[in-house]
């Protein structure tokens, strides 16, 4: 489905730099595109999953005897029919693939059902008979961490910290150090939990194969790690769990886990029919991990002169009952604790806790956001202690090429926060209230919760730093198979690689690549799938980088090849070794000094040639577990956000006026897709700010859907002016830096500083609430949990209504 | 299966359809995928809150997860399927692609069917150029998580430009 020709273009105007149409842009708008949840097979049963109503509970007994009778039902599995191993997960194998003699979150799997229709699976379940022993829920995180005689998530361990990770770097408790102080700021901070709110829901097809393995069509992020997971669950080689890439629906975090991976082929085998298994909006709420809740206490001493003297902060992240990635989440969060700036007296502490709250684990910005909120917090604290402006308390403190980060890790290659910034304050404000020519809705929106009286506005700045691929050792390499034939007289470029399309746009780039690379203007991008190497995840801001690498790579190996059959063919063609050396692939020719010599197609005839490459970054290393100490990045992107908000300082609502961006991307490869992350990453920032947040009581999810949990409609979203820079860096294939994650970390901190700019009030929590944000002191606890107010706007009604 | 399943008529991008064994509490989105053989409303939420299964009902717009099969019986239906003809994709398909409107694509299809809507309301009109509130409010039922709807807006700029010309292109960035 993804493998299409590009309309006629030349190869440069395709290639990369370009922004050719994405290839399977007409079938997402006619509608044909076959997303995982559209599958369809000869003879399908529909799968369902029975899930706990306890976040925490021994099982005593399970009955599935009356859901078995039901007619229409062909399979009705509990944790005693795993066929391997009953756990997996993605760094630590601790998540039972349906839960054994404990629940330990809500919505945790207990059971599937495969059956005739989705109706008649869903009912069956709801027959099956759960006898539980209900224990009182480990749900607040810092009890979790630091109550020595209190409950563990896991009999089995000493604790309940997944990781603690510390970074030390010089001496920030030394009085000396204190003493350069002229003002220190110490506050709090939360952040909910935010969840990635994909809209294709959950979804695979999965097929008994004739060898006794599986043939998995799924929607995910990462072909290879689901394999590597499934694999020894269902008792099977490898090779005989053959996965390739449906249709995804947005990813962002939320389908690097599995999710019903391992049931849908348990289902297959057990029937010997093709079983399809579709999450509801409800289901894909308790189906996936999400971003991890957290509270940080952080203390900034700064200098009279603005500068960093030491930094102090503990971070606690909410991991709730299994591991998945939050160790890796920890190591960012630590890392990257203090942000883009120069401090050498640093001391951060982050834990990774297990509770009986919603797993989480990898949500665009990893850890990076949450420490982000707090340390934009901080510099805006400081700046106003100081008296100074909050752009300038930045630019003072900014990191730049060589500066040495708290790990003790050297930046290489450009890091140019202070231009970022610099270019930010240049961009346009908007006209101020009342003065743009046309009527700037309200905060309330349509709702005419006010005239302007008690409308304040507010600006806000934040800047962000995301590590780029994965970290701390971890070898995230890709693989491309790339093949140059002649078909037509044409030649064409395929390009095979089982990296995840999510919607980001990687499958426009790899053509791109092929087209520059190889000089040609056909380029096509074979199904991803694994039957060639691991491509690494769709995450960490990576795939341009890592499966943009494998193809470059993988077409320089056929282009040497073509230049040595083109020598061995045609060794009359040019006179020395030499000049060989200097022929290039373009306009679908070899070419010498831009004239062409001879055309690709003559020189191919009836051959093929292909190479298959792997791409490893540079290596990296872990964090020392005591110090913090250690190279642990590849490469660090950063991006600036203003915001200018209006708020009713009275009923605590909040409108987004306008908001700017700046981004250093190294390199452009694709504009029009590099604009939809920076855009879309923005978005999500502003969610979290404003409005997202997964509500849980005693480790009860309260808000599973989209009535409940809000994401930003199109009238949340501001005008977004953008500036994009470029300062290559040395190391990377063709100098890009990763972007899909650094405007979502700065977006945030953002919004929220310009709203306490209107309001005066502190505002340490995020998503912010009216209570907060209003005059009003005496907001009674309870009720702070409840919904009383939302952020949306709510639009007039509709000319046409719905039905 | 335990229920009687039901004959449903329908006429669907202008064809007269029949659908037998459609369960009697199946939704018209779930009858339009299962049994009719169009997946293109998409099954986002289910709630409708989200628009992505916006489809025609006698020529409104409605949230096909809110409508139960059986009250679309001898009603004409229009889904993202019929938008295109056989000269190709509508200024409003090709407007999305070729603005970046479209990454993940899940939510394009209910876009597409809320942007026409907006469409056949604003032809005719004198103002050509659509003022941008008037656009956010036309597609405020409409959730997209990728891409910030920036795109969107541009996209729909540009189909609507000219409203009384529907297959002429429009500037495609690349």
């Amino acid at each position: 489905m993804t493998a299409t020709t590009s309309p006629v273009s030349t190869a440069v105007d395709n290639g990369v730099g370009g922004s050719p149409l994405r290839p399977d842009g007409t079938l997402k708008v006619t509608g044909e595109f076959a997303y995982s949840s559209d599958l369809w097979a000869e003879g399908m049963l529909y799968g369902a999953t029975l899930r706990s109503p306890h976040p925490r509970a021994r099982i005593l007994s399970i009955d599935t005897s009356a859901a078995s009778e039901i007619a229409g039902v062909h399979a009705v599995l509990t944790s005693a029919d795993v066929p391997g191993k009953k756990t997996y997960g993605l760094i630590v194998d601790d998540c039972p693939v349906l839960a054994t003699d404990e629940v330990r979150y809500h919505g945790e799997p207990v059971a599937i059902v495969a059956a005739d229709d989705l109706d008649t699976a869903r009912r069956a379940c709801k027959t099956i008979v759960v006898e539980y022993e209900v224990l009182p829920p480990i749900s607040d995180m810092r009890r979790a961490a630091f109550d020595p005689d209190g409950p563990r998530v896991h009999a089995g361990r000493a604790d309940n910290i997944v990781r603690y990770q510390p970074v030390r770097h010089g001496n920030p408790a030394d009085d000396d150090v204190r003493a350069r102080a002229a003002v220190v700021v110490t506050r709090e901070y939360e952040v909910g939990m935010q969840d990635q709110a994909f809209l294709g829901p959950e979804s695979g097809l999965a097929i008994p194969a004739r060898d006794g393995g599986v043939d998995l069509h799924i929607a995910t992020q990462w072909l290879h790690v689901d394999q590597e997971q499934m694999a020894p669950c269902l008792a099977l080689p490898p090779e005989k769990v053959r996965l390739t890439l449906a249709g995804v629906g947005g990813a962002f975090g939320g389908r690097e886990d599995l999710s019903m991976q391992i049931h849908a082929s348990m289902l297959a085998l057990r029937t010997g029919r093709p079983v399809k298994m579709v999450y509801d909006r409800k289901e894909s709420f308790f189906g996936h991990v999400h971003r991890h809740p957290a509270l940080m206490k952080y203390t900034h001493g700064a200098d009279a002169d603005g500068r960093l003297v030491f930094v102090t902060a503990e971070i606690l992240l909410d991991g709730g009952a299994y591991a998945s990635t939050t160790e890796a989440v920890v190591g960012n969060a630590a890392s990257l604790g203090i942000g883009p700036y120069e401090c050498d007296d640093v001391l951060i502490e982050a834990y990774g806790l297990y509770t009986n709250n919603p797993p989480c684990g990898a949500m665009r910005g990893f850890g990076a956001v949450q420490a982000c909120f707090a340390y934009e917090s901080q510099m805006d604290a400081l700046a106003e202690a100081l008296g100074m402006d909050p752009v300038e308390i930045r630019r003072l403190n900014a990191v730049h090429e060589g500066s040495i980060l708290p790990t003790g890790q050297r930046i290489e290659g450009p890091a140019p926060l202070r231009e970022i910034l610099g270019a930010l304050v240049t961009m346009p404000m908007p006209p101020a209230p009342g003065r743009s020519g046309r009527s700037e809705l309200p905060p309330g929106g349509y709702g005419n919760t006010t005239r302007g009286e008690g409308v304040r506005r507010g600006v806000g700045y934040g800047v962000g730093i995301k590590n780029i691929c994965y970290s701390e050792g971890f070898d995230d390499f890709s693989t491309a198979r790339v093949r140059l034939e002649i078909s037509g007289g044409e030649p064409i470029a395929s390009v095979h690689t089982a990296a995840a399309e999510v919607g980001q746009g990687l499958v426009t780039l790899q053509a791109q690549i092929a087209r520059t690379e190889l000089g040609v203007d056909h380029a096509v991008v074979l199904p991803a799938d694994t039957a060639v190497g691991s491509a690494g995840s769709s995450s960490a801001s990576r795939q341009s980088y890592m499966t943009g690498g494998a193809v470059k790579t993988a077409c320089e190996a056929v282009r040497a090849e073509v230049l040595t059959l083109a020598k061995q063919k045609f060794p009359a063609l040019l006179p020395t070794t030499e000049a060989w050396s200097q022929v290039q692939l373009s306009e679908c020719a070899l070419t010498l000094h831009n004239r062409p010599l001879i055309k690709l197609s003559d020189v191919l005839g009836t051959d093929t040639i292909e190479a298959t490459r792997e791409y490893h970054h540079r290596r990296t290393n872990p964090l020392d577990p005591a110090t913090g100490q250690g190279d642990s990045h590849v490469q660090f992107a950063m991006a600036a956000h203003r915001a200018v908000v209006d708020v009713d300082v009275e009923l605590g609502l909040v409108h987004v006026v306008q908001m700017d961006v700046v981004q250093d991307v190294g390199k452009i490869l694709n504009r029009l897709s590099l604009e939809g992350q920076i855009q879309g990453g923005t978005a999500q920032g502003l969610g979290l700010a404003l409005m997202e947040e997964i509500q849980t009581r005693d480790g009860l999810v309260r808000n599973p859907s989209f009535t409940d949990y809000l994401i930003p409609t199109i009238l949340d979203m501001p005008p977004l002016n953008m500036r994009i820079l470029e300062f290559a860096d040395p190391d990377s294939p063709y100098g890009l830096r990763g972007a899909g994650e650094p405007p979502t970390l700065s977006s945030t901190p953002a919004i929220v500083a310009a709203v306490r700019n209107a309001c005066g009030r502190d505002l340490t929590r995020i998503p912010l609430q009216p209570h907060q944000i209003a005059l009003v002191d005496d907001w009674p606890a309870s009720r702070a949990l409840g919904r009383a107010f939302t952020h949306r706007l709510t639009p007039p009604p509709r000319i046409a209504a719905r039905g | 299966m335990t229920d009687q399943g039901m004959r449903l008529e329908l006429t669907v991008n202008g064809r007269r359809r029949v659908a037998t064994d459609v369960p009697p509490f199946a939704s018209l989105l779930s009858a339009l995928r299962e049994h009719f053989g169009l997946p293109g409303a998409k099954n986002a939420c289910e709630q409708g809150e989200c628009g992505s299964c916006t489809v025609f009902l006698d020529g409104t717009p409605v949230c096909s997860c809110l409508v139960a099969a059986g009250q679309a019986e001898g009603r004409e239906v229009t889904t993202v399927e019929g938008l295109a003809d056989e000269a190709g994709l509508s200024l409003v398909q090709r407007a999305f692609v070729a603005a970046g409107a479209v990454q993940c694509g899940f939510c394009t299809p209910g876009f597409l069917m809320a942007v026409r809507d907006l469409q056949s309301r604003a032809r005719g009109r004198t103002i050509i150029n659509l003022d941008d509130e008037e656009v956010r409010e036309a597609l405020a039922g409409n959730l997209c998580r990728c891409t910030g709807y920036e795109k969107v807006i541009d996209a729909v700029r540009a189909a609507l430009a000219h409203p009384t010309d529907p297959q002429r292109a429009v500037g495609a960035s690349g």
